[in-house]
């Protein structure tokens, strides 16, 4: 085993036990969920991401003030042998953007699966709040760990909590997406397994610094990578890994699918942003770089062609979950691997997070829009949408507003993400990359307004509307306002999101 | 033959059938088998790594035998999830394939 000698990433801060308490809160809370039966939900799951929200805001503004990651080191084991938790300026954002999201579905969520206080408790509602609660955890593990095999541990939470909100509705179509969707998901950790395997044999620690700091561009660290990539990617569904995700994604119901689509397909995403350019940043060969960006350009088209093509409302929202995906691979290639032209770098990287972030707040608000327009209609053909327009306007608003971030249109997260991004790729002379993004955001464009043309036409006589309430709307609203209004957020790199960088 | 190439080879077999299996069956059944050998394949790599990695003296590194639990009762539960979802899905649906039905207006919701 090789001596491990700089470990100064690894000292503990003062406040690094809100780390764990962001992971064990929600593990915590399941126990209790289960042990009180489905009718003490409630209370505990209002508790508990009251909590959520509070140690993100607190994690983000420790790291904002100080300019330094939080750090934990769990029972005082140091790494190599230890696990170190390690808050930086991405996992902060990461951590409260879940936060956020999660509130707002759980709020959302609150009318269908609140048991009533005097009627026998349902199996359904048990299983969607502990699986909600299931996957906050996850995702704050994922987000925090710096241990690679707690990473794969976090990634399974992750799987497995995503699962039953897949297969809630217990119909065969439903299980047969779990079904896929557990496949693909286990056959990429695996994958994922060996890689960690790999490097643990080459270099004896699974610590995400000291592997950067040990980590030589040799024939076992190439193969360990690939692997690790391939198999973070069969979970993050790029192109061509994307099959098992649109009827995951539009099987579950509208609470589910926002997260799943806002969140969870973030988590693998958010590890190989983290191994590529903190563990391996010194293997990032230009040429491999370049098929992650080819597979995502591949991904945009084939996602947005494919939401284009489908005659159902939740399919073509998931399809477009397939084709967002893809931009966010950009950033593999834009941010140069020599350090040289830093602003570029660091443009391709802003531009890179804040579609993540703007794109999960958009994916939520129309996701959950979508939901409504199935519950107030019955159905979500779209060519039957006609007449929404004028029964429930504020949800074809938020359907408009989430449209805009999606296509890139100014004033929008989107937009300010895709701009940076594109800024990035014509400066370094990237001009296929530059087309796609551009053409991406006209494909989206077609689908979106295909969909909000369909509402706004005049209403065909005997179509019955039902009653939706003003809360969940207004949630809705809510979300796809934030992701409109993080357009306003300053076109320039932000100094949070390089907080704690390894390079 | 070592030992320890003995099983890495062994390993890397069980991965390739794995992948091969999960690549070119269609049956959910087979393909979670495949999962499974996959998984066998890496775990039997990781005691190769621990058996390598020991110090002077020591029967193998502890650490990857440590994580090595972990990976089987993590792909234990995956296949035990996997099984539940395929015998709600025989009792619904009459039978285990992964392709989808014809369309049919009724199901839609």
């Amino acid at each position: 085993m090789m001596p491990l000698q700089s470990l100064a990433a690894a000292a503990p801060t003062p406040d690094g036990y809100l780390l764990v308490l962001a992971i064990i809160l929600p593990a915590t809370a399941i126990v209790a969920l289960v042990g009180l039966g489905g009718r003490g939900a409630a209370g505990i799951v209002l508790a508990t991401l009251a909590a959520q929200l509070i140690i993100a805001i607190r994690v983000l503004s420790l790291v904002w003030q100080s300019g330094a990651p939080v750090v934990y080191v769990i029972g005082g084991w140091d790494p190599p042998l230890g696990i170190a938790l390690r808050a930086d300026g991405i996992s902060a954002v990461m951590m409260l953007t879940s936060a956020v999201i999660f509130s707002a579905a759980a709020a959302f969520a609150w009318k269908d699966y609140r048991p009533p206080r005097w009627s026998p408790e349902t199996r359904g509602s048990l299983v969607f709040w502990s699986a909600l609660l299931a996957m906050a955890s996850a995702l704050n593990t994922l987000f925090t760990s710096a241990d690679l095999f707690n990473l794969y541990v976090a990634l399974e939470l992750l799987t497995f909590a995503a699962i039953p909100v897949v297969s809630l509705k217990g119909s065969a179509e439903t299980l047969r997406a779990a079904l896929r969707y557990l496949i693909f998901a286990v056959f990429g950790s695996m994958l994922y397994l060996l890689g960690i395997v790999l490097l643990y044999g080459a270099y004896g620690t699974l610590d995400v610094s000291s592997l950067a700091e040990l980590i030589r561009p040799n024939a076992a660290t190439l193969v360990a990578a690939a692997l690790v990539t391939v198999g973070l990617l069969a979970k993050t569904a790029l192109f061509p890994f994307h099959l098992w995700l649109p009827p995951a994604h539009a099987g579950a119901p509208a609470a589910g699918s926002a997260v799943l689509s806002a969140l969870v397909v973030k988590g693998s995403l958010f590890l190989l942003m983290r191994l590529w350019f903190d563990t391996f940043p010194s293997l990032r060969d230009p040429a491999a770089m370049q098929i992650l960006a080819a597979l995502g350009a591949a991904a945009v088209i084939v996602g947005s062609v494919m939401a284009i093509r489908q005659a159902r409302l939740k399919l073509l929202v998931a399809y477009s979950t397939v084709a967002q995906i893809g931009y966010m691979f950009f950033v593999f290639t834009l941010v140069p691997v020599l350090p040289g032209e830093s602003w570029i770098a660091a443009s391709a990287w802003t531009g890179g997070w804040l579609q993540i972030v703007s794109h999960a707040f958009a994916k939520a608000a129309m996701f959950l829009a979508a939901g409504l327009v199935a519950e107030a209609l019955g159905h979500d053909r779209i060519r039957d949408l006609a007449g929404l327009g004028k029964q429930l306007p504020l949800i074809v608003l938020t359907f408009a507003m989430s449209g805009i971030s999606l296509m890139g249109l100014p004033p929008s997260g989107g937009f300010s993400a895709k701009f940076m991004l594109l800024v990035a790729a014509t400066a370094e002379g990237h001009w296929l990359w530059a087309t796609v993004i551009i053409g991406g955001g006209l494909l989206a464009g077609i689908y979106i307004f295909g969909v909000l043309a369909r509402m706004l036409a005049a209403m065909p006589d005997g179509t019955a509307v039902a009653e939706i309430g003003r809360g969940r709307q207004l949630i809705t609203f809510a979300l796809a306002g934030v992701a409109l209004l993080l357009g306003f957020l300053p076109l320039e790199p932000m100094a949070l999101l390089q907080i704690g960088r390894m390079p | 033959m070592s030992g320890p190439l003995l099983f890495w080879l062994a390993g890397s077999a069980l991965i390739g059938l794995g992948v091969y299996g999960i690549t070119v069956n269609r049956h959910p059944l087979r393909k979670l088998l495949a999962l499974n050998l996959l998984g066998s394949g890496v775990f039997l790599l990781f005691g190769v790594i621990a058996r390598r990695g020991a110090a002077a003296g020591l029967g193998g590194d502890p650490v990857p035998q440590a994580l090595v639990i972990t990976g089987i009762v993590v792909a234990f539960s995956a296949t035990a999830i996997a099984i539940a979802l395929l015998s709600q899905l025989q009792s619904k649906a009459g039978r285990t394939s992964l392709d989808d039905e014809p369309p049919d207006e009724e199901d839609r919701s």
